[in-house]
């Protein structure tokens, strides 16, 4: 067990290693100034307008609703695709069943225009 | 078991640096495949033909300042580019560059880690890679930041779910989420599984592209509109964080696109201890095909693109993999 | 102690620790990356388990998904750091977070001992028909746990229909241009392409 999973944990540890010595190098080496606005956040040479905080727009917020569900059944899938073989007609009918249920939600997504954009 | 930790951290060492100079070649090689495409000579100053030019850069990159603006939320914005760059080095983990060889009487397995859950990985890599972006937009306190973040990490969750079900496909066909098994089943041109799934190989390039923010699809850089998008506020090798990520994760998408549809180190004429060249080589053809599309496309414009992913390439990956799914069995 | 061992006991921690922390912050955004560590560290102790799927499983679809909501629901929110939320109002309230953790726990306790727990199985194998493997969970879900599988299939439709529903009912109108919540980040930001 741990021979297959050393390899990745070293991993693991050494990317997260490179990521902070190339995040350290330039703060090391690199020179620093501090003169007037260069703490303003960008906004092509003049002063930033407005808020920072807009609110999120509700169709992220549905987008990402609709992402776990339709996450979730590719992970359903996913096992499906394992065992196919060995389930034959049988799988293939129970996931058809499933799949269809979770795309009627996704038509009634589109019918009630949450997929749209523009 | 020392031996076994020595031999594969020196395993994981090499291929780290092997991917990190891909990266900094992989900006070099756009530069001039797309300078040529547009009759100009790209890069040519720093060594012969400018080969020495990533090297430059990434020097240039260390010297700079690191300014941090004054609104940021200081520990995310400096987690975010961390969250960026280590996921992308991670899908390494499992891929398999070439077959087992031996070397000075020794025996050596062309992966890092031989997981028979490969393919899970890869997707749960895949899955934790949103969070540098979301991070970096959020944490940066500058208006495009946000917009960029969240408009990105928006594209890579929609495209994610069609590029999951093109995966799936070639499951359903190997029978296997083993990788290593995936690329022994392809021994021949002919078994490769882009001629059993030609459309879910489409729908894995448009949604690998679409996940790597590449052009077409590379909104969150949206210059006209979102200057740089999530990572407008970073700088020097921060900013470089973001930018190595991103070509690592166009080389991790290219290699698992080789893996799962072109038969990854097959090939014929060369032994087993050089087979990773054939691996290379289908490697350096997804690179140049990713190029070619930045030279020749226009980006898609924000409602094209969601609606694209939400309506045409979703319906098409169910079917694609349901269709799939009624031949294997019948 | 083996080397299986000490993984376990680290992330063990890990995951208590970044439970704990979760529990601890006031700011939105932190407590959402600390559960996200947390879940990390669960997902190692279900692989040292040899429950490869469902520690997957724990990844792509807690930490990769549902978080992902939660940041956005927090964006969606604003909720920005502590400032926003106020003071807390006492020492009372302060310390109810703690207190009410506390009284979960213990009684986490009590139904753990409650229960007589099997033995461990052995450690993982990198077969691919051992317990916990994708293929074992796989058979399992389509042929003794099928229905409930059917179902969840139902209830995912009805969490479809619910979340465009309540979307729809905040923001009267057509979904989604109008909202209310509409800004800039949809559109071209004007500032930009001017400059």
């Amino acid at each position: 067990m741990f021979e297959t999973y050393y390899p990745i944990l070293f991993l693991i540890l050494f990317a997260v290693f490179l990521a902070l010595v190339m995040a350290g190098a330039s703060i090391l080496i690199g020179k620093r100034t501090r003169l007037g606005k260069k703490g303003n956040p960008y906004e092509c040479g003049i002063d930033p307008v407005g808020t920072t905080r807009d609110p999120v727009p509700v169709k992220f917020f549905l987008i990402a609703i609709s992402f776990i569900l339709f996450d979730i059944e590719v992970i359903f899938l996913l096992p499906w695709a394992v065992v196919a073989r060995d389930l034959g007609m049988f799988g293939f009918v129970s996931i058809l069943i499933f799949v269809t249920l979770v795309m009627i939600g996704y038509f009634y997504e589109l019918g009630r225009g949450a997929l749209k954009w523009d | 078991m020392l031996e076994m930790i020595v031999a594969s951290s020196i395993k994981v060492i090499i291929v780290m640096l092997a991917v990190l100079t891909g990266c900094a070649y992989a900006t070099y090689m756009e530069r001039k495949v797309v300078a040529f495409m547009q009759h100009r000579i790209g890069p040519s100053y720093a060594g012969p033909y400018g080969l020495l030019q990533p090297i430059a850069d990434a020097i240039k990159m260390a010297f700079k300042e690191d300014v941090v603006p004054d609104k940021v939320e200081r520990i995310t914005y400096a987690l975010a580019p961390i969250a960026s760059f280590v996921p992308s080095l991670l899908v390494f983990a499992v891929v398999p560059f070439s077959a087992d060889f031996t070397l000075v009487g020794r025996q050596v397995t062309g992966v890092i880690s031989d997981l028979n859950i490969g393919i899970l990985f890869v997707f749960a890599i895949t899955s934790l890679g949103v969070y540098g972006i979301v991070l970096a937009g959020w944490s940066s306190g500058s208006k495009y930041s946000l917009m960029g973040g969240i408009r990105s990490s928006a594209q890579m969750i929609s495209y994610e779910i069609s590029y999951g079900l093109s995966i799936v496909g070639v499951i359903l066909i190997a029978n296997t989420l083993s990788l290593r098994q995936l690329v022994e089943q392809q021994d021949t041109i002919l078994h490769w599984y882009i001629w059993k799934q030609p459309l879910g190989f489409l729908l894995y390039l448009t949604c690998a592209i679409a996940e790597t923010n590449r052009l077409p699809f590379d909104l969150p850089e949206a210059e006209s509109e979102l200057v740089g998008g999530y990572h407008t506020e970073y700088s020097s090798f921060r900013f470089a964080m973001f930018f190595i990520g991103e070509y690592a994760n166009m080389i991790a998408v290219s290699c698992v696109g080789t893996t799962l549809f072109f038969g990854g180190w097959q090939g014929p004429f060369l032994p087993a201890g050089l087979s990773v060249i054939w691996f290379v080589i289908k490697v350096f053809c997804f690179m140049f095909f990713y190029i070619w599309l930045r030279a020749t496309f226009p980006r898609f414009r924000y409602d094209q693109l969601m609606n694209f992913g939400w309506k045409v390439l979703f319906p098409l990956a169910v079917v694609n993999l349901l269709v799939t799914g009624l031949i294997v069995l019948w | 102690m083996t080397i299986d061992a000490v993984i376990f006991v680290i992330s063990a921690v890990v995951a208590i620790f970044g439970a704990a922390m979760m529990i601890a912050q006031r700011n939105p955004v932190a407590s959402v990356l600390y559960l996200i560590l947390s879940l990390i560290a669960q997902a190692v102790i279900y692989v040292q388990l040899g429950a490869l799927f469902v520690g997957i499983m724990l990844v792509i679809v807690y930490a990769g998904a549902i978080m992902v909501l939660f940041l956005f629901v927090i964006m969606l929110l604003n909720l920005r750091g502590s400032e926003e939320l106020g003071k807390p109002s006492g020492r009372v309230s302060r310390f109810t977070k703690y207190v009410i953790t506390l009284l979960f726990f213990v009684e986490l306790i009590f139904v753990i001992r409650g229960v007589a727990l099997p033995p461990a199985p052995e450690l993982v194998t990198n077969q691919p028909d051992a317990f916990g493997s994708v293929k074992a969970v796989s058979m399992l879900l389509f042929t003794k746990y099928l229905y409930p599988f059917q179902l969840t299939g139902v209830l995912m439709l009805i969490a479809v229909v619910g979340a465009v529903v309540i979307a729809r009912r905040e923001h009267p109108g057509e979904l989604p241009d109008d909202t209310a919540a509409e800004s800039t980040l949809a559109e071209t930001p004007k500032e930009g392409t001017k400059a």
